[in-house]
C-alpha cells in the first residue's frame, strides 16, 4: 500500500491525539453494543430482574459519561498544554 | 380535578407553546438563531423520539415485559454515541444536498428518482399512521382518566386531532424555506421536551421517595415482582432483545420525524457532539423510573387499571392533583410534539413527492410549460392538505381500531421504517449501490413487514408461529435480511445510470456535486435562459429571495445585475437550492426542462465530474485572464492613440501658432521698414500704418485668447454675475458674430421660449455663444446653412442647443473638439487659433455648467447647460 504523496507520513502530536480520540469514539458504540447484547444472550434469567436493571442503568451511565468525555475532548480540539508523548 | 379545568389548562399550555414558537420564528426571521441553534435545543428537540408511547406506553410495556421496554431507548443511545460512524456524515451530506426528508435523501442518492421517493413516502405514511393513532389515543385516554366533562361539544378525539392539525399548519407551513427548517417548531418542541422530562422525573421521585421507601426498597420490590410466577413476560429473550435494539437504532434515523429533527433541522453536524451524550442522558432519565412506577403502580392500583395509564392513576389515586396535572401536561407534550413533527415531515414528503409532481405534470400538459402562476401557493396549500390528511389518517385508524396496547402500535411503525435503513446506509457507504437494488430491497422488505407485522397487528390474520423464535424477532430478521440481501444482489448485477453514479460519488465522499441538469453544453441564448430560470425560482421562493440568490450568483461571476451566465456551477447551486424547497427529484425535473430534457450521457458525465472538466476549467480560466488582459491593452491603446493625436495636434498648433505669430510679425516688420523709406506717399504711408495696426491687433487677439484660456484653466477667472435675459444675449451674440462672415446663414430661433432669465456672467456666456455661432458661420458647409437655437428651462438647469445643418464633426474627432489646439479643418480657412471651443468649455465649467457635443443631430450640435445659479454664489448674488 502506498502513501498519498501529498500528505505527511507522521502527524504532529495534537492531530495524532485527535485521531486516536476519534478511534475511541468509534469504538465506544461497538463496546456498548457488546455489553448490551452479550449478557442477555448468555444469561437471560439473571438479567431479567432487579440485577438486570442495575446492570443496564450502570452501563448506560458509564456510556454517557465516556461519550461526554470523548466528545468534549474532540470538541475542544488540540491544545498546547497537554503532556508530551513518551516517544 | 374537574375535566373542564383540565381542558382549560391544556389550552393555556398549547397557547404558551404557540407564543414560544411564534417568538422563535420571529427571531429567526431577523437572523437571530442564537437560541434555536444551541446544542441543548437540538438535543431537546431530538426528544420528540419520546412520544406518548414512551410517556404512557413505556410503563405499560414494562409492567408486561419487564426490562425489555428499555430496548427502544438503547438503540438510539448506541446510534448517537456512535455518531462518528456515520451520523455526522449523514447530516453533512444532507446539508450539501439540502435534503428535505428521508424520502428525498434516498431518492436523491439513487439518481433523483421521484418514483422511489413516492414509494418511500407511501411506506412512511403507512408506518406512521398507527403511530399517530397511538398519540391521539393516548391524549384521549389521559383526558378520560380525569373523568367526563361538558366543555367541548362533539367527540374529544376530533378536537384533539383538529387542534394538532392547526398547530402543525400554522408553524410547519408558514413559509416555504429554502431549507425546510422550522425554528419556531423546534423551540416549542424543546420546551415540551423539558416539560415531559420534568413531569416524568417528578413522578418518579415522588413514587420512589413518596410511595416507596427509597431506592433500596424499590429494587427489592422489583426483584420480588420479577420472581413472581405470573411475571413470565419479564424474562428477557435474547432474540427479541437484539431485534428491538436493532429496529430502534434504525428507527432513530429513518422515522420521518426523527430524520426531520436529527438531520433536516440543524444547520450542520456540530450539535451532534453534544447530542452524542446529552440525548442518551435524556433517554436514560426518561426511562430510569419506568420500572419502579410499573411495579409500585401494580401493587397500589386496582387490577383493572390499565398499565398504560399508571402514570396518571397513581397520583390521582393518592390525591396528588398538582402532580397529576403536571404528568398530564407531560403526556400532552409527548403526544403533541410527535404528532406535529411527524405531520410536518410527512406532509413535506407527500407534498414534494406526490402532489408537486402531479401538479407540475398537470400544469405542463395544460400550458405546455411549468405554468404561468406562482408555485408557492400550490406548494403551501398542498402541504396543508397533506398535514390534514396525515393527522386525519391517524384519527381514522384510531377510531377504527382503538383496542391495542400502545407498545404494539409503536413497534409496528419501527419495523416498517427500518426497511429504509439498508438503502440509506448502502447509499451512504457504497458507491456500487443502485436504484434497482434500492427498489428491490425496500419493496421486498416492506411486503414482508406488511405480511408479518402490520396486517397481524390489525387483528385481520393471526400472527405466524415460528416455534422457539419470537415472532417479532423473526419478522425483523426475515424482512431486514431479505431487504439487505436483495439490495446487495440487485446492486451487484445492475448498472447505475450516469446520474446515479454522480450522486453516488457525491454521497459516499460527501462532496458537493455538479448536478447533471448542467451537462448540456452552454447555449448562446444565455440571458434568455437565465431570465427563465429567474422566473422559475421566483415562482417557488417569491421575488425578493430569488432576486437575492440570482444577484449573488451574478456577483460571483463578476457581473452586475440579476442575470448570471447559465454556467454549470450556477445551475448546480440553483438546483440544490430548489431541492431544498421541492425535493431533489422535482428540482431536477424542473431544471432538466431548461437543459433541453436530454438524458445525460456517460461521456458528458465524465466531462463534468472528471479530469476533463478540470482541464476545461483551467483553459477557461486562462481564456478569461487573457480576455481581461486584451481588454486592458485595448483601453491603454485607446488612451495612447488619444495622446498621440493630441501630441500631433499640439505640434501642428505650435507650428501654426508660430506661423500665426510670424505672419503678422513679418508684415509688421516689412511694412514698418517700408515706412522708413523717404519717398513714400502719404496715402501709402497711411495704408501701411493701417496694415501694421491690423496685424498688431491680430497678435493681441491671439495672445489674449491664450491668456484667457490659461486664466480660466487655472480657476482664477473672476465672474461678474447678474440676471440676464437669454433672448437679448443670443441677439447680441448673433450681431457680434455677423462680423465673422457667413452672411448667408439663416438663423432659426423660437423667440417666445428664449425669454428666460438666467443668473450668470453675461459677458462670459456671450463669449461662448459668439464662439459657437461664429463657428457655425465659418464652418457650416451646407448649401443653405441654417442655424437652429433652442432654449429649454428645466427644473435644475437651463439648456441651450445650438445646431447647424452642415456635415458636423466626424465621430473620431468628436472627443477632441474641446481640446486645446484642436482644429478640424484646414487652418488656412479657419483663421482662428483653435482655442474657441477649449475656451468655451472652460468658461462653461467656470459658470458651473457644461458644453457637450450632441451626436446624431444631422450637423454640428452643441448643448450648453447652465445651472440655476453659478457655483460659489450666495443668495445675494444678483448685484453684478
Amino acid at each position: 500500500m502506498s502513501l498519498p504523496p501529498d500528505q505527511p507520513i507522521f502527524l504532529e502530536r495534537a492531530a495524532y491525539r485527535r485521531r486516536r480520540l476519534m478511534d475511541a469514539a468509534r469504538l465506544l458504540p461497538l463496546v456498548t453494543l457488546a455489553a448490551l447484547l452479550l449478557p442477555v444472550w448468555l444469561m437471560p434469567a439473571e438479567m431479567s430482574g432487579a440485577g438486570g436493571m442495575i446492570w443496564l442503568f450502570g452501563l448506560w451511565l458509564v456510556v454517557i459519561a465516556t461519550s461526554a468525555l470523548l466528545h468534549w475532548r474532540l470538541g475542544r480540539g488540540p491544545r498546547a498544554g497537554d503532556p508530551p508523548d513518551a516517544f | 380535578m374537574h375535566f373542564d379545568a383540565l381542558a382549560v389548562a391544556a389550552l393555556i399550555y398549547v397557547g404558551l407553546l404557540f407564543v414560544v414558537a411564534w417568538a422563535a420564528d420571529r427571531a429567526a426571521l431577523r437572523g437571530r438563531t442564537r437560541w434555536s441553534e444551541r446544542p441543548i435545543v437540538y438535543t431537546l428537540s431530538l426528544s420528540v423520539y419520546c412520544s406518548a408511547w414512551t410517556f404512557y406506553g413505556a410503563v405499560g410495556y414494562a409492567s408486561r415485559s419487564g426490562l425489555e421496554f428499555a430496548t427502544i431507548y438503547l438503540g438510539p443511545t448506541v446510534v448517537l454515541v456512535g455518531s462518528w460512524w456515520g451520523l455526522r456524515r449523514l447530516v453533512r451530506v444532507a446539508k450539501i444536498h439540502r435534503v428535505t426528508s428521508v424520502a428525498d435523501l434516498i431518492s436523491a442518492r439513487f439518481g433523483k428518482s421521484n418514483t422511489l421517493a413516492a414509494l418511500i413516502t407511501l411506506i412512511s405514511l403507512i408506518a406512521a399512521t398507527p403511530y399517530l393513532a397511538l398519540q391521539l389515543e393516548s391524549i384521549s385516554l389521559s383526558f378520560a382518566a380525569f373523568g367526563q366533562g361538558d366543555v367541548l361539544p362533539g367527540p374529544l378525539e376530533l378536537w384533539v386531532a383538529g387542534g394538532l392539525a392547526v398547530f402543525a399548519i400554522l408553524f410547519g407551513t408558514r413559509n416555504l424555506a429554502a431549507d425546510e427548517r422550522h425554528h419556531g417548531v423546534v423551540m416549542a418542541i424543546a420546551v415540551e421536551a423539558m416539560v415531559k422530562l420534568v413531569a416524568f422525573v417528578a413522578l418518579g421521585v415522588w413514587v420512589i421517595w413518596g410511595l416507596a421507601d427509597g431506592p433500596a426498597d424499590v429494587i427489592a420490590r422489583i426483584a420480588a415482582r420479577a420472581n413472581d410466577p405470573d411475571a413470565a413476560g419479564w424474562s428477557l429473550r435474547a432474540d427479541r432483545w437484539t431485534a428491538l435494539i436493532a429496529v430502534s437504532a434504525a428507527a432513530v434515523v429513518t422515522l420521518p420525524r426523527m430524520f426531520q429533527v436529527l438531520v433536516v433541522e440543524p444547520a450542520d453536524e456540530t450539535p451532534l457532539s453534544s447530542a452524542a451524550w446529552a440525548f442518551p442522558a435524556y433517554l436514560m432519565a426518561m426511562t430510569l423510573f419506568v420500572l419502579p412506577i410499573a411495579v409500585i403502580g401494580r401493587e397500589m392500583l386496582p387490577a383493572d387499571a390499565p398499565p398504560d395509564l399508571y402514570v396518571l392513576h397513581l397520583p390521582l389515586s393518592q390525591g396528588a392533583e398538582g402532580l397529576a396535572l403536571l404528568v398530564f401536561l407531560g403526556g400532552l407534550s409527548s403526544a403533541t410534539s410527535m404528532v406535529i413533527i411527524s405531520a410536518i415531515a410527512l406532509a413535506t414528503m407527500i407534498s414534494n413527492h406526490w402532489l408537486a409532481p402531479l401538479y407540475l405534470a398537470w400544469r405542463r400538459s395544460e400550458a405546455g410549460d411549468i405554468g404561468p402562476a406562482s408555485l408557492r401557493r400550490p406548494l403551501l396549500v398542498s402541504r396543508r392538505i397533506a398535514i390534514l390528511a396525515v393527522i386525519g389518517a391517524g384519527a381514522v385508524y384510531q377510531a377504527a381500531d382503538g383496542s391495542q396496547a400502545l407498545a404494539t402500535m409503536g413497534t409496528v411503525a419501527f419495523v416498517g421504517v427500518a426497511q429504509l435503513l439498508p438503502a440509506m446506509l448502502g447509499g451512504l457507504w457504497w458507491r456500487g449501490a443502485t436504484r434497482t437494488g434500492a427498489y428491490g430491497g425496500i419493496i421486498a422488505g416492506s411486503l414482508i413487514w406488511m405480511g408479518l407485522v402490520f396486517v397481524p397487528s390489525l387483528g385481520l390474520v393471526p400472527e405466524r408461529d415460528w416455534g422457539s423464535v419470537d415472532p417479532l424477532a423473526a419478522a425483523v430478521l426475515i424482512s431486514l435480511g431479505v431487504n439487505t440481501g436483495l439490495f446487495i444482489i440487485l446492486s451487484l448485477v445492475t448498472l447505475p445510470d450516469p446520474q446515479e453514479r454522480l450522486q453516488g460519488l457525491s454521497f459516499v465522499h460527501a462532496i458537493a456535486p455538479d448536478t447533471a441538469a448542467v451537462t448540456a453544453p452552454p447555449r448562446t441564448d444565455g440571458a434568455i435562459r437565465s431570465e427563465a430560470l429567474l422566473t422559475l425560482a421566483r415562482r417557488i421562493w417569491g421575488g425578493d429571495e430569488a432576486l437575492r440568490f440570482f444577484h449573488a450568483e451574478a456577483e460571483r461571476q463578476g457581473k452586475s445585475g440579476f442575470l448570471p451566465d447559465v454556467s454549470a456551477g450556477f445551475l448546480s447551486r440553483l438546483e440544490r437550492r430548489l431541492a431544498g424547497s421541492v425535493g431533489a427529484a422535482t428540482a431536477h425535473a424542473m431544471l432538466a426542462q431548461f437543459a433541453g430534457q436530454r438524458p445525460t450521457s456517460m461521456a458528458e458525465l465524465m466531462a463534468v465530474a472528471g479530469e476533463a472538466q478540470r482541464a476545461q476549467e483551467r483553459a477557461r480560466q486562462l481564456k478569461d485572464d487573457s480576455d481581461e488582459l486584451a481588454r486592458t491593452a485595448r483601453s491603454l491603446q485607446e488612451a495612447n492613440d488619444r495622446l498621440t493625436a493630441l501630441s500631433v495636434q499640439k505640434d501642428a498648433f505650435l507650428g501654426q501658432i508660430s506661423h500665426e505669430l510670424r505672419t503678422p510679425m513679418t508684415s509688421v516688420r516689412a511694412f514698418s521698414e517700408l515706412l522708413k523709406l523717404p519717398d513714400l506717399g502719404a496715402e501709402d504711408r497711411a495704408r501701411f500704418a493701417g496694415i501694421i495696426h491690423d496685424e498688431a491687433s491680430r497678435l493681441t487677439r491671439l495672445l489674449d485668447g491664450l491668456l484667457d484660456l490659461s486664466v480660466l484653466e487655472s480657476g482664477r477667472a473672476r465672474l461678474s454675475v447678474g440676471v440676464v435675459n437669454l433672448h437679448d444675449l443670443i441677439a447680441r451674440a448673433i450681431d457680434a458674430s455677423s462680423a465673422l462672415g457667413g452672411a448667408g446663414l439663416m438663423i432659426d430661433r423660437d423667440l417666445p421660449t428664449e425669454h428666460v432669465m438666467v443668473l450668470t456672467d453675461a459677458d462670459r456666456l456671450l463669449q461662448v455663444l459668439i464662439n459657437l455661432i461664429g463657428n457655425a458661420r465659418k464652418y457650416c458647409d451646407a448649401r443653405r446653412p441654417v442655424l437652429t437655437i433652442q432654449v429649454r428651462r428645466l427644473a435644475t438647469m437651463t439648456q441651450i442647443d445650438i445646431m447647424d445643418n452642415g456635415s458636423g464633426i466626424p465621430a473620431d474627432k468628436q472627443d477632441l473638439v474641446f481640446e486645446k489646439f484642436s482644429r478640424l479643418n484646414d487652418p488656412a480657412r479657419a483663421g482662428g487659433a483653435g482655442l474657441g471651443l477649449a475656451i468655451s468649455r472652460e468658461v462653461m465649467a467656470a459658470l458651473g455648467g457644461t458644453i457637450t457635443y450632441l451626436p446624431g443631430h444631422g450637423g454640428a450640435a452643441f448643448r450648453l447647460e447652465l445651472p440655476l445659479r453659478p457655483p460659489g454664489l450666495g443668495s445675494k448674488g444678483g448685484a453684478a
